[in-house]
């Protein structure tokens, strides 16, 4: 079964907030060997951990139709306005920005929207989900 | 257009354990070789992000600095497939101007990533 074509454009409701430890961000860099410091930022790759809460939302929830063994991640991109320190309290926002099929394949284009605790933009996270219904 | 030295980074399993645990991804694909199979795929499989943050970690050693990554982006093109005895990821990058670094992210010689491209902070 494709997903309903009325979830493009949809924003799901924010994420509860994470918050970012010392000990989140040791893990996140040691599993992937990348040099951290306490008082460095956060890894740039780090957001997908709000990110990937809000995509689990969206391939949750029963009404989009979403087969969550047949999701792919297709494409992932991160737009920093600053570094992620340890301290950030942050909260996800995702809308599905795009929606297309092509060959029994829908291709969902999401923008997570990643705020801190005062609301301002930190980063956005773009992540593509491939879709192959009833595969 | 000035190319920055490749790196190989060596992949395990207990890598992939490591980063299921820490990102909260836990889908077995990544770890347990009979549900990889039963999908279709040759043996474990890392996570994409996995790959990605590889891409970062090179951009940072390169710079000998962190946080300097203002954006990142790329394709899933290719898993990289980890057998028991792991296996590694080759990274490299070019300045295409002064905040752009284009990467190019191998294994076993075939690209796993497209069009891998980090924009430094101004």
């Amino acid at each position: 079964m494709a997903v309903d074509a009325s979830l493009a454009g949809r924003t799901f409701p924010p994420t509860a907030p994470y918050d970012v430890t010392e000990e989140a961000v040791t893990a996140f860099a040691a599993a992937t060997g990348t040099p951290y410091r306490t008082g460095d930022p956060a890894p740039a790759t780090f957001p997908i951990v709000v990110a990937f809460g809000a995509m689990q939302d969206l391939m949750g929830d029963p009404e989009v139709g979403i087969e969550l063994h047949h999701v792919v991640h297709g494409q992932q991109k991160f737009v920093h306005e600053r570094p992620i320190v340890v301290g950030d309290r942050l909260t996800a926002t995702l809308t599905v920005s795009g929606l297309r099929q092509i060959a029994g394949t829908d291709i969902i284009a999401t923008s997570s929207a990643i705020t801190d605790g005062d609301g301002s933009l930190v980063c956005t996270a773009e992540a593509t989900l491939l879709h192959k219904a009833g595969a | 257009m000035t190319d920055l030295a490749p790196t190989t980074y060596a992949v395990t399993r207990a890598d992939l354990v490591a980063y299921a645990e820490a990102s909260g991804d836990p889908n077995p694909i990544h770890q347990d070789p009979d549900v990889a199979h039963s999908v279709g795929l040759p043996d474990v499989i890392a996570h994409g992000m996995f790959t990605l943050a590889l891409a970062a970690r090179y951009v940072d050693e390169q710079l000998g600095e962190p946080g300097r990554i203002a954006e990142l982006g790329a394709k899933f093109t290719k898993p990289v497939v980890v057998p028991e005895t792991g296996t590694e990821v080759q990274v490299e990058g070019t300045w295409r101007d002064d905040r752009t670094i284009a990467l190019r992210v191998t294994c076993g010689g075939e690209t796993v990533l497209g069009n891998p491209v980090a924009v430094l902070r101004g």
